[in-house]
């Protein structure tokens, strides 16, 4: 990297330079030598920041107006929706960016999944995905419970009595978790407070994963390590800006589909019923995005063991590049794994179909039999075949498939125009 | 191929929550064309306006509005009444104001700044008035209910005798829309039970989709400036993108590699 060289032009600038260097960091950050082959699913990095911002910005204006307390949150609400300027607007783009957000991290951790982004030397970027990943769930729980509807009221009651599962101190956590004897003002005000806080840490924690990507430099399709700057990368800017501009501009046209044409439809309808202690609603389910885990939840009949099955779920992906013992990074090398990669897409999008279903006969024993998948394939299925798999022939860069002079050209050739 | 494949999946991850919505409730809800729906989607005034006649003639006796206020009559997107005639609608109500400077409350009649005059006080009284049940806040009632305003407009219109074999209690009718069928609400409309002052036939039918309509602009006040806003929004990004992906073509072509 040519960091160290760069000399601000300006005499001003080298002042400045001297005694803070934004300027040199700003320099790194437009000459960042990027593998020129990345596909679009390496766009979604930059689509979170777009989201996080989003959220952020849109959250601020909506503090602004909402009220958080347990007689007026509703009502507050309804104010935004009616009679704040575009507050309808705002609202709207706060509650489907929630789900914009978690579309795209999921697409950016399965996007990882597949071509091995967690390996060696990237293990650190990865555990910080999965703590920021933490905090968004975190922080999209709290939000849901701010309007004070029904699902906001008894989700809440649902997640935080997970807490009650613990031995001995359960009980006494849960209240404290409260700050009473039941989920009510203390609670959604201490849930208002956390959830203005979270996205503020999650913000520091991108500008590490950030930081802790810029280290080792993109992973690419092909996963191989590559020289840079060389024939292989080309700088940040112009070159990735433009692509990742012009994947959020189509990001953005699903998203303006849903703010302004079904801004309801990844909601619950009865998070528009007030809060009310005395009624539960007929199915307690949450956000989509967190179904997958709610199944999972669900699936095991104890209580306590449910819990950390869940909590398990999440966690055993930050064990993720130990427990694949394979040396090759793209799944476009590893035909087994591919196979196996798409079996666990399905799985979790069962996973997902089923948490939305009442946990009862078959839909229950489907439920068991996808988390028990779930966990075989990352416990037993990835470390075994890391030792079992014959891999492909792996190009030694990214141009020399083109150029040539491959050992084995011809597969190379074929191997690349997949990659495409 | 595969590209369509990883596609359908991430539409499918969408309509999973669809299908969570109706999941519970398989019911083939009556259909009828809302003016509202679409990219161009827009309320027809007369209807509205309509609609609000049998909301305050027949719903008004027992259901809140508590979100509206006497000017969302003649605000623009709405029934549009005329400021007028909105003034005279909220002068027709009696709203408990004070104190005053003797510190005593007092009636005067409602203002357009004034919310929609509640018919009980709170929701006990609401409750003691009928038989225990609480007539629900309409204010955003279309969007509480999983078939939104299909749900709301089969309702009206699903009240028959009740199957045999199935007894219904005092006060509890039969209802082939409603969960669980039993509703503690008497069927609310009959023909003719208000006379339109524009001489449409006020068959159950049309009150039905007029009240219905009603309800969604009072649940979304704003949807006609979404519908516009959003198609601007969008043909905006269109070509944006269009133009971002030709700049994106043109820088990418220095560089031996394809995007």
């Amino acid at each position: 990297m040519s960091d160290h060289d760069y000399k601000p032009k300006s005499k001003v600038g080298q002042w400045f330079n001297d005694r803070l260097p934004l300027l040199t960091l700003a320099n790194h950050l437009t000459d960042y030598p990027t593998p020129k082959n990345l596909n679009y699913w390496w766009t979604f990095g930059g689509i979170l920041t777009f989201c996080l911002i989003t959220q952020i910005i849109t959250g601020l204006t909506l503090a602004m107006h909402y009220i958080a307390h347990a007689d007026m949150a509703f009502e507050s609400v309804e104010h935004i929706m009616r009679d704040v300027n575009y507050g309808w607007l705002i609202r709207y783009i706060h509650a489907n960016g929630a789900s914009m957000f978690f579309l795209a991290v999921y697409i950016h951790i399965f996007r990882s999944l597949f071509y091995g982004s967690y390996k060696s030397p990237r293990e650190i970027i990865w555990i910080l995905g999965i703590v920021i990943y933490l905090l968004m769930m975190a922080a999209a729980f709290m939000g849901y419970v701010l309007p004070w509807g029904q699902m906001s009221f008894w989700g809440a009651t649902v997640i935080t009595n997970l807490f009650s599962a613990i031995p001995l101190v359960g009980e006494g956590i849960v209240t404290w978790l409260w700050g009473g004897y039941s989920v009510d003002n203390p609670t959604l005000t201490r849930f208002f407070t956390l959830h203005y806080l979270i996205p503020f840490l999650i913000l520091g924690l991108v500008v590490l994963h950030i930081w802790a990507l810029h280290v080792p430099g993109n992973n690419n399709p092909v996963g191989i390590d590559i020289k840079k700057p060389s024939k292989d990368t080309v700088p940040f800017h112009p070159y990735i800006v433009i692509k990742d501009g012009f994947a959020l501009l189509m990001f953005m046209i699903v998203f303006a589909f849903f703010v302004f044409y079904t801004p309801n439809i990844l909601g619950h309808a009865d998070n528009y019923i007030e809060a009310n202690p005395m009624v539960t609603p007929a199915h307690i389910v949450p956000e989509w995005y967190l179904l997958p885990f709610y199944a999972i939840l669900r699936s095991v009949p104890d209580k306590l063991l449910g819990v950390v099955a869940m909590l398990s779920a999440i966690l055993i992906l930050a064990a993720l590049p130990w427990l694949d013992t394979s040396k090759i990074r793209s799944a476009v090398f590893r035909p087994l794994y591919k196979q196996f990669y798409w079996i666990l897409v399905a799985d979790v999008l069962i996973l997902g179909y089923v948490g939305a279903m009442p946990a009862e006969g078959l839909y229950l024993l489907i439920a068991r039999v996808a988390t028990a998948y779930y966990f075989l394939h990352f416990l037993v299925i990835l470390p075994v075949l890391g030792f079992k798999e014959r891999t492909l022939p792996v190009p030694l860069s990214i141009t020399e498939p083109i150029l040539g002079g491959s050992p084995n050209l011809a597969a190379a050739r074929h191997r690349e125009s997949k990659i495409k | 191929m595969k590209k369509l494949f990883k596609l359908i999946l991430i539409l499918s991850l969408f309509s999973l929550n669809s299908s969570q919505i109706f999941a519970a409730e398989k019911v083939d809800y009556l259909k009828t064309d809302w003016s509202f729906k679409g990219l161009f989607g827009k309320f027809d005034r007369a209807t509205l306006q309509r609609g609000y006649q049998v909301y305050t003639e027949v719903c008004a006796s027992c259901h809140s509005m508590k979100y509206l206020s006497y000017r969302n009559l003649s605000e623009e997107g709405g029934p549009e009444f005329s400021e007028a005639a909105a003034k005279a609608i909220a002068a027709s109500f009696e709203v408990k104001d004070g104190p005053n400077a003797d510190g005593e409350m007092f009636t005067r009649p409602g203002k357009l700044s004034d919310k929609f005059v509640m018919p009980y006080d709170n929701v006990k009284a609401a409750q003691a008035a009928n038989g225990g049940a609480y007539p629900p806040d309409m204010s955003v009632l279309v969007k509480a209910r999983g078939g939104g305003v299909d749900y709301i407009y089969s309702l009206l219109q699903g009240y028959e005798d009740p199957p045999s074999g199935v007894t219904l209690d005092d006060g509890v009718y039969y209802n082939k829309y409603m969960y669980g069928n039993k509703i503690r609400m008497a069927a609310p409309l009959s023909d003719g039970i208000v006379e339109y002052g524009d001489g449409t036939n006020a068959s159950v039918e049309q009150m039905s989709k007029d009240v219905t309509t009603f309800l969604m602009w009072a649940a979304e006040p704003h949807l006609e400036a979404r519908h516009q806003m959003g198609f601007k929004a969008i043909v905006y990004l269109i070509i944006l993108t269009i133009l971002v992906y030709f700049s994106m073509k043109k820088i990418w072509s220095r560089v031996e590699s394809e995007v």
